[in-house]
């Protein structure tokens, strides 16, 4: 207010005090400008700083690991042994275990996400829309612990009961993929945690899906309608193909999820270091190995070990959420493009 | 419709399961004493307390990292390479898995003082902060229509200015959806606790000593072979799901029906 008065006094008086009034607000703009520039650089470092946490995670795990990358080198990634009496170590059961559990996560995990999408945008009334989307969001803000503690206590007794001993009579004969199928009734075990990891990424990919789905320009949808498609047919020959990419970054986005979750997995998965054909016997993951072994482990090399396994599931997730990243990213600018 | 009545259907066994098994588990014991030793009674007070107070000192942290990166991202961010690296980077811390931000602070802090403590804890829990608010905060400030910092700007008023009392203060409500999603994000995290603030038996309001918190207490006492442990497990596990929930469906009517996060 007081700088307005002074510019318009400034304007209207003689030379002398325009040069007074001139000065004092340059002196006032110099601050605005001052503060400006340390709100600026406060801002960007604060930016770089979380660039920085990520290249800080990268190297402190690389540095920690050290220990077991000199005692191992490569051969740490196609060992199978983990003997922590003697010291020797490799990571080849918890990789097979987390690829293997997110596997069937994706397995079980796609079409049912899929559907779940395309019933939102194509299939279901308005006023349906909304309760499913929101009780589908809140199916993704359950912890993770109460998925595993449910496994664990409600669904693995149930699954050993009822579901496994007619998997095992009827699957386990056949030839090729009889013997995954196969061994003992136990509840708990690989299958059991890829299953309860495919319920945890389904409101993941869903979400994703029905963002894509919703994309599609209703005139493309519509003008096949109008040539007599079914619903299936506009899905299928319309909206899949164009947001492929889009479907794509969020079956990864699913994927980042299932490689690092941790406790659903832990609690369930059986923590045996060793590998099985049968899916029904128990295996164990990256991060439930984190998590079952990291605090007790003794002695700088097994405690190196593990760090190192944190460091590939930590290579692993980026690369495979960078690559959805850029897919999704891809869709965007294409969608930019059209419009 | 199959499908959707196959997500639903686990989400209803889930929460069945919880309200059953923990509501007999819950009464006043439960908030007055601390964790028992196995076979006596007593409550889940202390890790209450502790996921209570490691939690605000998450958001303490976390929270204005976010929202000034958040700002530099949507305010500043047009050409140069910072921002869209930055953005980058944070949509992938935003689902990293959160063991290895365990495995982090661990390496980098309790290696170094040679014990678990709360600070460590509530280190982790900001870390995993950071990127949820950051990300609502640069969607919420690009939502506000550049009239509004035009019309600011014309007025001569200074660039700090305009995003302090103009932006930012229009995009409030946005700013603290953003920080109820993160609070519900992290009052259920347990994997990076692990190795950080790990459990503490007894009452301790010491945040340089282990401290207990209520997602580690439901991980041991579940794991563990005595019944009156896995009931108070239960318990602890419907009372973090209430709060999550809550947190949820506070966030969303605070903001509208779309999360702030996409």
């Amino acid at each position: 207010m007081t700088s307005a008065v002074t510019a318009i006094e400034g304007v209207k008086s003689p030379p002398t005090p325009k040069i007074i009034s001139s000065t004092l607000t340059a002196a006032r703009l110099g601050r605005q400008y001052f503060i400006d520039l340390v709100f600026l650089n406060t801002t960007r470092l604060f930016a770089f700083l979380v660039l920085a946490l990520l290249v800080a995670i990268l190297i402190s795990l690389l540095i920690g690991s050290l220990p077991a990358m000199r005692a191992f080198g490569f051969g740490f990634l196609t060992s199978t042994a983990w003997d922590p009496v003697q010291e020797k170590f490799g990571a080849l059961v918890p990789i097979f275990g987390t690829l293997i559990t997110s596997f069937i996560a994706l397995l079980i995990g796609i079409p049912v996400s899929f559907g779940i999408a395309l019933f939102l945008t194509e299939l279901s009334p308005t006023w349906l829309k909304r309760p499913i989307g929101i009780a589908i969001e809140l199916l993704a803000g359950i912890p993770s612990i109460i998925y595993g503690m449910w496994g664990l206590f409600v669904f693995a007794p149930i699954f050993a009961d009822h579901v496994q001993p007619w998997l095992i009579k009827y699957i386990g004969p056949l030839a090729i993929i009889g013997p995954l199928f196969s061994g003992t009734p136990q509840g708990i075990g690989m299958l059991t945690a890829g299953i309860i990891l495919a319920i945890m990424v389904i409101p993941f990919i869903a979400s994703v899906m029905r963002d894509v789905f919703e994309l599609v320009p209703t005139l493309l949808k519509e003008s096949a309608y109008g040539l007599g498609a079914t619903t299936w047919e506009v899905v299928w020959h319309v909206v899949l193909p164009y947001t492929k990419v889009g479907v794509v970054g969020g079956i990864l986005l699913g994927l980042g999820r299932a490689l690092g979750e941790t406790m659903a997995v832990t609690f369930v998965i059986g923590n045996a270091h060793q590998v099985y054909t049968s899916l029904f016997a128990p295996g164990n993951s990256i991060a439930s190995a984190l998590a079952n072994e990291f605090t007790e482990a003794v002695g700088d090399l097994y405690t190196a070990a593990l760090i190192e396994l944190g460091l590939l599931l930590f290579l692993i997730t980026v690369i495979v959420l960078a690559l959805a990243k850029l897919l999704l990213l891809q869709l965007a600018k294409k969608e930019g493009a059209q419009t | 419709m199959l499908t959707v009545a196959f997500g639903l259907f686990w989400l209803a066994w889930i929460l069945w399961t919880l309200v059953n098994n923990g509501l007999q588990a819950i009464d006043l014991t439960i908030f007055m004493q601390s964790t028992p030793p196995p076979g006596s009674n007593g409550g889940l007070a202390n890790a209450i307390f502790g996921s209570f107070l490691m939690t605000l000192i998450a958001v303490l942290i976390g929270t204005p990292v976010g929202i000034l990166a958040g700002t530099y991202l949507a305010e500043y961010g047009r050409g140069g390479w910072l921002a869209p690296a930055t953005r980058f980077i944070n949509d992938i811390l935003l689902s990293a898995p959160s063991i290895v931000i365990g495995l982090f602070v661990y390496a980098v802090y309790v290696a170094n003082v040679k014990h678990f403590s709360g600070w460590a804890g509530a280190c982790a829990l900001a870390i995993i902060v950071i990127p949820v608010v950051l990300k609502t905060t640069e969607n919420m400030l690009r939502l506000i229509p550049n009239s509004l910092r035009e019309a600011a700007a014309a007025l001569g008023t200074p660039r700090w200015k305009i995003i302090t009392m103009v932006t930012l203060r229009a995009s409030r409500t946005g700013i603290l959806t953003g920080i109820l999603l993160a609070v519900a994000r992290i009052s259920g995290e347990t994997a990076p606790l692990l190795f950080t603030s790990l459990n503490n038996q007894f009452w301790s309001s010491n945040l340089n000593s282990p401290m207990a918190n209520l997602p580690v207490v439901i991980f041991q006492f579940a794991m563990s072979p005595y019944s009156d442990w896995q009931r108070l497990a239960w318990g602890g596990a419907l009372l973090i799901t209430l709060a999550v929930l809550i947190f949820n469906i506070i966030g969303r009517t605070l903001f509208g029906q779309k999360s702030p996060l996409q």
